[in-house]
């Protein structure tokens, strides 16, 4: 195992003329759950899709589990598990078979899959719906089986890119319930979010991103006593915001 | 490329084929739906028997006192199996049946036919001294069977009317034989378009490729199966091998429904299972054709359209349809005719399994498919993934 779970350093991306991310630098320990935070366009997703190997880096470099994600996406693919920001399920295929699919696809032994699904499934509260084609369920149930999908491999590291987005109360903390679990069985959790109140109640260490640049770093009670606010969401907005203005 | 990873990922496409209403109907419904309604029209329901012609006549000459040789003629043609003769009083209601369709031909035997005719035998060696008349045969141009069939038999008929039976066995010292290695007395059209339909129900299976693989990509599922050890090669695997699983069952169901309404291939299991590898090999340019039209769209919706443009030729250059000059040369150049041509081989002229163009067929059309596949894979990895 590594010394770190994710290191990035001085990663840059670029998409023609747009800099998505520039010269960004993270060190993300084993067992850590650690928060993206930023406005839209800041350069969440894109960090994320840099470390599931979606992305190659324009410069600078990003290991997982030691591994190179330009040069070794193979060996990073097998111990990651990503939730992407848009889910994408198979429609035509049951809950539990869009979960085994993915399974399959970490080569997860046939036994194992069985129990874990079933497990997983339990734990989110789907039991009853599981077995109904992925076209029928609503968005938040749609954003639960996209998760499980991610959660499937068991992985070392889980990439959840908004993973609530759009979700009533009740079924957020179900999956606020579920990282915790994570977390608590010494998984690494990246977690990009748009909601203040999310990652200050998860999270043991935030980066605050805005226009590429890593504007802040570090837990949110050290973040809220720092800027000297009340919670995390008006650290955020402070600097995003002000940032914003003088932009303007 | 783990075979597990493909099995899951055929297994996954295989469900789809049905449980999408549209594909189940491309896929399966279309083929059996084709084939009974094609052999239906084309006589393989109740086909094979005599085939008849309904003809009006109009005896001009039937009071004549030279009466005779008209009538002669009218039994000729009213004896023959052939035609169902049906008497009109004038030219005007058997032109009019004619024009409606209820008529394949009318005839018009003209005043006189009896005196032309006993003309010629009062001086037959000196056409100066004949009476010339002329019969009026009219054929509906909207049958092509018609226009090709009636005109030698009216003339057999005439002829038999004027020199009787004798008159058409010609002595001759060389005469042609009986057409014994290709048996075709029965055949009916059907039997003529059948080989065609096996490649014609598989030709879709590129449209449904190219839907399914940008559809894929639009909902973000090919990004998420990149994040996971699964390779390209597992996935465009899965993808050949479904689709090859999918013409096995396809021509599974045209012969099952052909065999249903009457067909019956001049070939034996050998032929049967050669028309199975054939198909599947077809399969192989129809995920070729796929790829290459979901690589030059960006929806679905687009690859339908741009899928035609790869299925039409295949539809109507190398399936059933007749063909003839250009489109003969260009035929060449379509996979579909390969197909059908080594079917039609087996299948209607009942060539043995060891018949090589058969063998040169299925390597033709294996090895477009192989390099379909292979460009349009390149083709998709590089321009149509992202």
């Amino acid at each position: 195992m590594s010394e770190s779970a994710i290191t990035v350093t001085n990663l840059t991306k670029r998409f023609d003329d747009v800099t998505a991310i520039e010269n960004l630098s993270l060190d993300i320990g084993w067992g850590e759950l650690f928060g993206v935070l930023g406005p839209n366009g800041a350069g969440k997703s894109t960090l994320v899709n840099t470390l599931n190997t979606l992305l190659k880096p324009t410069d600078g470099s990003a290991t997982v589990d030691g591994h190179d994600v330009e040069f070794d996406p193979e060996a990073v693919r097998g111990v990651i598990g990503v939730c992407p920001q848009e889910p994408a399920f198979y429609r035509f295929l049951t809950g539990q078979e869009n979960i085994t699919l993915m399974g399959e696809m970490h080569l997860v032994p046939e036994a194992v899959l069985k129990e874990r699904v079933r497990a997983m499934v339990e734990k989110i509260g789907m039991e009853d719906h599981i077995n109904r084609r992925a076209k029928d369920y609503s968005g938040g149930m749609i954003r639960r089986i996209s998760m499980l999908m991610a959660l499937v491999n068991d992985p070392k590291i889980a990439l959840l890119d908004e993973p609530t987005v759009g979700m009533d109360p009740n079924s957020r903390r179900a999956v606020w319930d579920f990282i915790r679990e994570l977390k608590s069985r010494g998984k690494t959790v990246i977690l990009t979010t748009h909601y203040m109140e999310e990652a200050q109640e998860l999270c043991d260490r935030v980066a605050i991103i805005d226009e590429g640049h890593l504007i802040e770093l570090g837990s949110p009670a050290e973040l809220i006593e720092k800027h000297k606010a009340k919670n995390l969401e008006e650290v955020f907005l402070n600097l995003t915001g002000k940032q914003l203005k003088e932009a303007v | 490329m783990n075979a597990r990873r493909i099995i899951a990922l055929t297994k996954k496409e295989l469900r789809k084929t049905t449980r999408e209403p549209a594909v189940l109907f491309l896929v399966i419904l279309f083929p059996i739906t084709v084939t009974f309604v094609f052999g239906l029209a084309f006589g393989g329901i109740g086909g094979g028997g005599t085939t008849s012609f309904d003809v009006g006549l109009l005896n001009l000459d039937a009071t004549s006192p030279q009466a005779d040789w008209s009538l002669a003629f009218v039994d000729n043609l009213t004896t023959s199996d052939v035609f169902v003769m049906h008497a009109f009083a004038d030219n005007d209601s058997g032109h009019s049946a004619l024009l409606q369709g209820n008529l394949d031909a009318f005839i018009i035997i003209p005043e006189g036919f009896g005196d032309s005719v006993a003309s010629y035998y009062g001086s037959p060696f000196d056409p100066s001294a004949w009476t010339n008349s002329t019969i009026e045969l009219y054929v509906d141009s909207g049958s092509l069977m018609a226009v090709s069939a009636i005109p030698p038999l009216v003339q057999e008929a005439l002829m038999k009317a004027i020199f009787g039976n004798d008159a058409m066995a010609i002595g001759l010292p060389v005469e042609i034989g009986s057409p014994g290695l290709v048996e075709s007395s029965t055949f009916t059209q059907w039997d003529f378009m059948a080989p065609g339909m096996f490649a014609f129900a598989s030709i879709f299976l590129t449209m449904i490729v190219a839907q399914t693989i940008t559809g894929e990509r639009d909902e973000g599922l090919l990004k998420r199966l990149k994040t996971t050890p699964a390779s390209s090669a597992d996935y465009m695997i899965s993808q050949t091998a479904s689709y090859m699983v999918i013409a096995a069952l396809q021509v599974a169901l045209v012969l099952t429904t052909s065999f249903a309404i009457g067909y019956r291939p001049g070939t034996g299991v050998a032929g049967v299972v050669f028309t199975f590898v054939i198909a599947v090999a077809f399969s192989l340019v129809a995920v070729g054709f796929g790829l290459i039209s979901a690589t030059l769209c960006k929806s679905a919706e687009a690859a339908t359209g741009v899928s035609f443009i790869f299925i039409m030729p295949q539809m109507f250059l190398g399936t059933f349809m007749p063909l003839g000059g250009a489109a003969e040369a260009i035929s060449k150049f379509v996979p579909t005719k390969y197909v059908t041509e080594a079917i039609t081989t087996l299948f209607l002229r009942g060539a043995p399994i060891t018949t090589p163009v058969i063998w040169i067929n299925l390597a033709i059309v294996s090895l477009a498919g192989l390099l379909l596949v292979a460009v349009g894979t390149v083709l998709f990895e590089r321009y149509g993934s992202h």
